[in-house]
């Protein structure tokens, strides 16, 4: 227990990032100071980080309640409930088929393009019922957007690539304006300085790392909301992930971010909030079901879980 | 968006445009109807098939199909066992020719063949796929016919269903050696390591393992090819050695018409479909008759080729 | 030298026998196989040759005029040519690519993008399948009671009218016959090419809020275009050389008047021919003029290098594409 503790403080001192200071300084918050504190020793007392729990009053992006997901006849997610609140990083871990993805699917309706999809509960979206007959799923993308687990930019230039959203969604034209967009979102995804040069090059010729940021570029060149990130990092080397962590910690200013992510570092080094699923095993077909099992700030949940799997997930015993 | 600190949306902030989901739903329909096409197509081949054969076969003196000296569609004699007998014949002795030739070439670029090689091979085999049935034709009756099929027992100045069949199996060679070896390369290379790790030389692999493996693939190849050979058209009619009419035979060095060859010469030579009272109708006849003989054929190939990528 | 040959094979299998009888047979398997092989490739080398060859009188002294001339009673005539063949060719493929490419793409797109994974449709699969296997003759029948005969039955159906604006036994009802024809090979390779598209592409467009005919329209199309054109040139070449449906459909080998120039469109709704039809005249009219098998030949030539240039462009194209994306 002890070692596993230690371990996990190692790997956050590596980065030079401070897991817990989740809250974008809110002096207002009493318990800051004191988490700030205890962030850099190295003994954790899960006991010691009671009431360091994170403000609720926060806009609720994205309501979840009972949410089912099923792929024909097969129950992929079951009965997930959680809140999503704005200008917060909002981490989903748990191991290989836990339905942390297909959750997150659901957020922007890319389930949709899957035929046997089917979803029950209720998914709110600034209170609109994402799954209502009348939402538009093509609407909703525009407003939520999404960067995938592996790169994959258009190949086309580096500007028609982050012009591509904009450009569908109508928004602005080849020109001045356009150029604007693209300059200003290259910017935020802090990759302008090493493109600008070469904007018209084809975007299949930059690092996998650029290449993941271009994607990130890409999704906030229209305006988004929201951004859902489907383990952004898993094919990146070290350093490209942390190029991407940082830059995740300075989006969140302007976006709500879920990621998905089967890093628990790196949930603990970016996240507010963390939910952990697992797997239910059901016998008499041999599927495997994916349950909520825990979400809490991610300080609690990796200092303090309620939930024995949790603890045993966030130590190392088990996934 | 962002700065809008509220919390509720209205619905009709995510509705979409109602142009563009109309839009979307044109464009939709639209592609339905390509591809309704082909539906579409089937059937009006099947009803123009059946609509005059019909004629053909509520009209028809029956006795005038079965029984009698040969095909003379333009004197009202149909026997249809003429065009049977040289179909057969033409498609068993295309079977000859392309069955080994096909698998043969097929084993060796899927099992035996290096990458440079198949490379050059490959694109050859599908050139050769590629020869209209016209050439193959003038090539069966001016080449084969008087370079192979005068060595093996038959005339070398005319066309007979021997030259045509060996026309129509060079023919087929490339889609036998195709499926052929689509259904090899479906084989798990596991297995082939497997066989390789017992100490198995290549040859008994490929002989014990592979071929076993692969066969409803190898069937498949052959029946469609079969069915190929059954439709093919303008090799019989140019090298088959018969014209408008053909009397039946059972002797492959004969002249005589395929099903297609028939229905080629029925509608060729003259500015119209004349002849006798049924005759535009018998066309269709034989059509109807051919298409239910290949369309079956076919339908069971597409069972062989599914058992190969269900298995693996 | 066959002879020599055996007889060194036979030697060599006689030593490998005393050491490992395997060998042997292993090695006699091996060129068996490679023997059909190599004799599949010497029939396309022969069946070249020898047309070549026999065509060789006309091409070498004449190939101009040849290609100008038109259809002539005897062989041995000035002005005989297959520029009225090449007519009626040229314009089959283009009314075939004009036709057969926006369908099939249409048709190829909906199949993989638009359509539920239902009954229905895999039943237009099992239907385009199944077209693919039909023999050509039985597509000149349909074209013959669609675009040709105003057959009461079809007047019944309400498609008398397409005889009328096809004209009957032309190139355009030709031309649409064979369209018909190579649809299912049209869709089936434009099928296997938008199956090709990475999913992460798709993803993208449709993440960034595209709509499904904009997803199509900026990832799918451009992607697929080189399988897409491949399989095209294919069709294109296939229709070409196709003789039955014209026979069918009343191409004509005699009687022409009409030499039109290839632009001249004036000639779609008339009477015509193609080049594989003037193969088939020429290969029965050499028995009353032996002039004409040469002729055939050069007539064979010609459609061959047609046929044969946009197979070899095709599978260029398609290779190319093919090593380039791994």
């Amino acid at each position: 227990m002890t070692t596993g503790h230690d371990t996990r403080l190692d790997s956050f001192n590596d980065t030079g990032l401070d897991p817990f200071n989740t809250k974008g300084g809110r002096p207002e918050d009493p318990d800051m100071t004191a988490t700030d504190q205890r962030a850099d020793e190295p003994v954790l007392d899960p006991a010691a980080r009671e009431g360091a729990e994170l403000p609720t009053e926060r806009t609720v992006i994205f309501d979840v309640e009972e949410l089912n997901v099923y792929y024909g006849d097969f129950r992929a997610v079951r009965d997930a409930s959680l809140k999503v609140h704005k200008n917060e990083i909002t981490a989903f871990i748990g191991p290989s088929g836990c339905g942390k993805t297909t959750l997150l699917r659901c957020f922007n309706r890319m389930n949709d393009l899957i035929e046997t999809a089917r979803v029950t509960g209720s998914l709110r979206y600034h209170g609109v019922d994402l799954y209502h007959p009348k939402v538009d799923s093509v609407e909703v993308r525009r407003q939520i957007g999404m960067v995938f687990q592996k790169p994959n930019p258009f190949p086309k230039s580096i500007w028609a690539n982050v012009a591509y959203g904009p450009r569908v969604a109508g928004l602005a034209k080849k020109g001045p304006a356009m150029d604007d967009i693209v300059e200003n979102s290259l910017r935020k995804a802090a990759l302008w300085d090493e493109v600008k040069d070469r904007l018209d090059e084809n975007a299949l010729g930059l690092s996998g790392g650029q290449q993941q940021r271009l994607c990130i570029a890409r999704a906030i060149a229209t305006d988004p909301d929201v951004l859902l990130m489907d383990e952004p990092c898993s094919a990146l080397d070290p350093i490209a992930t942390t190029r991407i962590e940082e830059l995740m910690h300075g989006l969140k200013d302007d976006y709500s971010i879920v990621i998905v992510t089967h890093n628990m570092q790196q949930a603990a080094r970016v996240s507010d909030r963390t939910a952990f699923f697992s797997v239910e095993v059901n016998p008499e077909s041999d599927t495997r079901t994916g349950i909520l099992v825990e979400y809490d700030s991610t300080q609690k949940m990796f200092s303090n879980p309620a939930d024995e799997r949790t603890e045993n997930y966030v130590t190392g015993r088990f996934g | 968006m962002n700065e809008a600190g509220s919390a509720e949306l209205s619905i009709e902030a995510l509705s979409g445009s109602p142009r563009r989901v109309r839009r979307e739903r044109i464009i939709s329909r639209a592609m339905f109807c390509t591809a309704f096409v082909s539906v579409v197509v089937s059937a009006l081949i099947i009803y123009a098939l059946f609509a005059e054969a019909w004629i053909f076969m509520r009209d028809v003196d029956w006795s005038a199909t079965w029984g009698q000296i040969g095909w003379f569609p333009r004197r009202g004699i149909y026997d249809m066992p003429t065009l049977l007998v040289a179909s057969l014949w033409t498609t068993a002795i295309a079977m000859v020719v392309a069955a080994p030739l096909g698998m043969g070439a097929a084993i060796y670029l899927s099992e035996y063949a290096r990458p440079s090689h198949r490379a050059f091979f490959k694109p050859i085999l599908e050139i050769l796929a590629g020869i209209p049935s016209v050439v193959l034709g003038f090539f069966a009756l001016l080449w084969l016919a008087p370079n192979v099929v005068a060595h093996i027992g038959g005339e070398g100045g005319r066309g007979s269903m021997l030259a045509a069949g060996i026309g129509v199996g060079i023919l087929t060679i490339p889609l036998v050696a195709s499926i052929s070896e689509d259904a090899m390369a479906a084989v798990p290379k596991s297995l082939r390591e497997a066989s390789a790790g017992l100490g198995a030389r290549r040859a008994v692999t490929t002989l014990r393992v592979v071929l076993p493996a692969a066969v409803s693939g190898l069937v498949a190849s052959l029946i469609v090819a079969v069915s190929r050979a059954l439709g093919e058209t303008m090799v019989v009619f140019m090298a088959g050695g018969a014209a408008d009419a053909a009397i039946k035979t059972y002797s492959p060095y004969d002249g005589s018409l395929t099903m297609p060859a028939a229905m080629a010469s029925l509608a060729s030579g003259t500015d119209q479909v004349v002849g006798e009272g049924l005759t535009f109708q018998s066309l269709f006849f034989v059509g109807l008759v051919l298409f239910m003989l290949t369309l079956g054929l076919n339908l069971i190939g597409d069972r062989f080729v599914a058992r190969v990528r269900e298995q693996y | 030298m066959a002879l020599t040959t055996i007889g060194t094979a036979a030697r060599q299998g006689a030593t490998a026998f005393t050491r490992q009888r395997r060998d042997f047979a292993g090695g006699l398997f091996k060129a068996v196989i490679l023997l059909s092989l190599i004799v599949s490739l010497a029939v396309l080398a022969v069946l070249i040759v020898d047309t070549v060859a026999d065509g060789w009188a006309q091409l070498s002294t004449r190939a101009w005029d040849f290609l100008n001339g038109s259809l002539r009673s005897r062989s041995i005539d000035d002005k005989l040519g297959v520029k009225q063949g090449l007519y009626g060719s040229l314009w089959i493929g283009i009314i075939v690519a004009a036709s057969a490419f926006p369908v099939g793409v249409g048709a190829a797109v909906y199949l993989e993008e638009y359509a539920p994974k239902s009954r229905w449709s895999s039943i237009i699969e099992l239907v385009i399948r199944n077209l693919a296997g039909v023999p050509s003759v039985v597509y000149g029948l349909l074209g013959l009671f669609l675009f040709v005969e105003r057959s009461t039955i079809f007047g019944f159906l309400g498609l008398g009218w397409l005889a009328d604006a096809t004209g009957g036994r032309s190139v355009l009802s030709a031309g649409l016959t064979l369209a018909v024809l190579v649809l299912p090979i049209v869709i089936i390779t434009a099928q296997e090419a938008v199956r090709a598209v990475p999913t992460g592409l798709k993803e993208g467009a449709y993440g960034l809020g595209a709509t499904k005919s904009e997803m199509v329209r900026t990832q799918i199309l451009p992607y697929a275009a080189p399988g897409i054109l491949t399989g095209t040139l294919l069709a294109m070449s296939r229709a070409i050389g196709e003789a039955a449906p014209l026979i069918l459909v009343g191409a004509i080998s005699g009687g022409l008047t009409r030499n039109p120039d290839v632009w001249d469109t004036s000639g779609l709704r008339e009477k015509f021919t193609a080049l594989p039809i003037i193969i088939v005249e020429w290969v029965s009219e050499r028995g009353r003029d032996p002039g004409f098998a040469t002729a055939a030949a050069a007539a064979i030539v010609v459609l061959l290098v047609l046929v044969l240039l946009m197979n070899m462009t095709a599978i260029l194209l398609r290779n190319r594409f093919e090593k380039k994306r791994g």
